[in-house]
């Protein structure tokens, strides 16, 4: 690890004008010279293997008293972005009325890493791509803007199918996103000028041509809170891995559903395991959208799901899988008991 | 950029270091700056120089003068010679390095030494009193918990949380919630009925 100070935020306003004024000179928010902290699962993580390199680390952790709040009203929920993983999925009120949320936090990582790992950072979780987790790798666009993708001809059995470039085609590897997504959740972000709030699927950027640009944030800019309107009872969280436990998603769907007689009022699929970014699933809920929920519609909507589709040499499997993850999550998510 | 306005002036945020920050570009002398602004401990604008730490480990305070680098981890093993906690993959992939903090169980392979200051540590050498070992302890003796006994710390410190957390209730629930901690020895059947063995003890404990 290189280096670096490290500097306790007093208050939000300290900690962004540290951050701000530490830009990167192509303004891309994981390359700049000063990162926030706090729970610090992936910097700390990425900054022992070289891949982050910060001068100075800014410990956000002291505005926990007022951005870790978790708070309901009649149809809108707010996690304040440092919640901590576990606290969030052991929520009652949120086991019931977004029972997705919780699958998707209690499904991730560890009991040790969800203790201490933020929801903020939680979504801005990077890559577990294997040739950008080690430097000893040149030619990774993510890491070496230019560079060519290691893992086109490489080892690709964990990367993405959909949303991918050909300059990159990186898994996001987080859960909690996916229920966000799934959920129209919006993101509050505080910043030099106050506080904005963007759509959270604006936050990620698909990687095209420059996949070193993982999201909409500039530096100097931090998560505070994400707003989500419900409630859903109706919602799960289906997560398919090489082993049962502590493993990140090979596809995994975070479904919700308006049902009324059998009819799927409202329809929402997010995919995770199988994208580039944060996926929702549009075309298969335009297919679902007001039908009756039936088998064969949808075998057609997760059809529709993969349609674009376009895997390597050893993810073709991603495909069929992430369609029955569809099919399996909408059964379940029909029938459970609210 | 030009309403900055929208947040109060108060200490560490006026409009003097604000446009002296915002003018600049590299980080150390904005962080000096900053630092004096909002009066941060362990601040200091040189990355090579040691910072002064003070931690609460198993009830007794040390202070330490550490790289800023320094994870807890390393803190312990290092400079406090507490070399029960183990480092096996140093990057939050095993579970060896699991201490508690403020009660709860955390990797202190991925815990700057900095952060964890000013809460309080336990590690597996705090855990026995007047020479008896505590419950989770015993249990991982009488059921034959380990072999090599590398990732034993680690898991013990792990197994007094899941059974505190309330995730000891069924052998489905000690898996999934001991998933954090790897055993290179397979020792997991064993492990399973330790802490089963143990969540018993801790609750009689807690009744009588
Ligand atoms: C072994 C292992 C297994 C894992 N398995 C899973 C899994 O199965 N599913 C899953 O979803 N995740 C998994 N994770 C990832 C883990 O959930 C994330 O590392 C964690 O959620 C990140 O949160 P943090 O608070 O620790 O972030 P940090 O490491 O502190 O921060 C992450 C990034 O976000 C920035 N940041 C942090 N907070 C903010 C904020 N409020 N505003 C702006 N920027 C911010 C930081 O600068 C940093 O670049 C795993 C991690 C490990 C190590
Ligand atoms: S897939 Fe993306 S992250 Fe992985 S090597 Fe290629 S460019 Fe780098
Ligand atoms: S040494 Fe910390 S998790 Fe492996
Ligand atoms: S006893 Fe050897 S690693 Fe667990």
């Amino acid at each position: 690890m290189r280096p670096f100070v490290y500097q306790r935020a007093s208050d939000a306003p300290s900690a962004i004008q540290n951050l701000a004024t530490a830009t990167a000179a192509n303004n891309v928010l994981t390359e700049a010279s000063a990162q926030p902290l706090a729970g610090g699962t992936t910097l700390i993580d990425l900054m022992k293997l070289d891949v982050m390199r910060p001068k100075a680390v800014v410990d956000i952790n002291p505005l926990a008293a007022s951005w870790s709040n978790v708070s309901l009203d009649d149809d809108n929920l707010r996690l304040g972005a440092l919640a901590r993983m576990s606290d969030v999925a052991a929520n009652p009120e949120i086991q019931q009325h977004y029972p997705v949320i919780a699958d998707t936090l209690k499904l991730a990582a560890s009991p040790q890493l969800r203790n201490m790992a933020s929801l903020g950072g939680n979504v801005l979780q990077r890559t577990r791509c294997s040739y950008f987790r080690d430097v000893s790798y040149h030619n990774c666009n993510k890491r070496n803007p230019g560079s060519g993708c290691a893992a086109l001809e490489g080892f690709n059995r964990s990367h993405a199918v959909l949303g991918t470039s050909e300059q990159c085609i990186a898994t996001y590897p987080g859960d909690f996103a996916q229920a966000l997504m799934a959920l129209d959740a919006t993101v509050e972000i505080t910043g030099r000028s106050g506080v904005r709030k963007i759509r959270f699927s604006d936050l990620h950027k698909r990687p095209g041509e420059s996949p070193q640009a993982e999201t909409t944030l500039s530096p100097g800019e931090l998560i505070s809170a994400f707003l989500i309107p419900g409630p859903w009872p109706r919602s799960v969280y289906l997560k398919v891995r090489d082993r049962q436990s502590y493993e990140f998603a090979l596809a995994s769907a975070a479904v919700a559903l308006d049902l009324q007689d059998e009819v799927m009022r409202d329809a929402r699929i997010a995919l995770g395991g199988v994208a580039a970014v944060p996926w929702r699933a549009r075309e298969a809920e335009a297919i679902l959208k007001g039908q009756k929920f039936d088998d064969a519609l949808i075998d057609r909507a997760a059809d529709a799901a993969f349609a674009d589709a376009r895997p390597h040499r050893h993810n073709v499997f991603k495909v069929a899988l992430g369609k029955r993850v569809i099919s399996r999550a909408l059964h379940q998510a029909a029938t459970m008991e609210i | 950029m030009t309403n900055q306005k929208d947040f109060p002036a108060g200490p560490g945020f006026n409009r003097r270091t604000f446009i002296g920050a915002a003018a600049g570009t590299a980080v150390a002398p904005i962080v000096a700056k900053a630092a004096g602004a909002s009066g941060g401990p362990a601040a200091t604008s040189d990355p090579s120089l040691p910072v002064d730490v003070s931690l609460d480990i198993n009830s007794a305070t040390r202070s330490l003068r550490i790289d800023a680098r320094t994870t807890l981890l390393d803190a312990l093993r290092e400079h406090t010679g507490l070399t029960g906690s183990k480092k096996g993959c140093d990057h939050g992939q095993c579970g060896a390095c699991t201490v508690l903090i403020n009660g709860r169980r955390v990797l202190s392979c991925l815990t700057l030494a900095v952060v964890a200051q000013g809460q309080r540590i336990v590690t597996i050498e705090g855990l026995a009193e007047d020479g008896e070992l505590h419950p989770m302890q015993q249990a991982f003796v009488d059921q034959d918990a380990f072999q090599c006994g590398y990732c034993t710390p680690g898991q013990i410190m792990s197994g007094i949380a899941c059974v505190r957390e309330g995730h000891a209730g069924s052998d489905d629930a000690i898996r999934e919630y001991m998933s954090g901690n790897i055993c290179r020895c397979a020792a997991y059947p064993n492990i399973v009925a330790a802490v089963r063995q143990a969540a018993r003890a801790m609750s009689d404990e807690q009744k009588g």
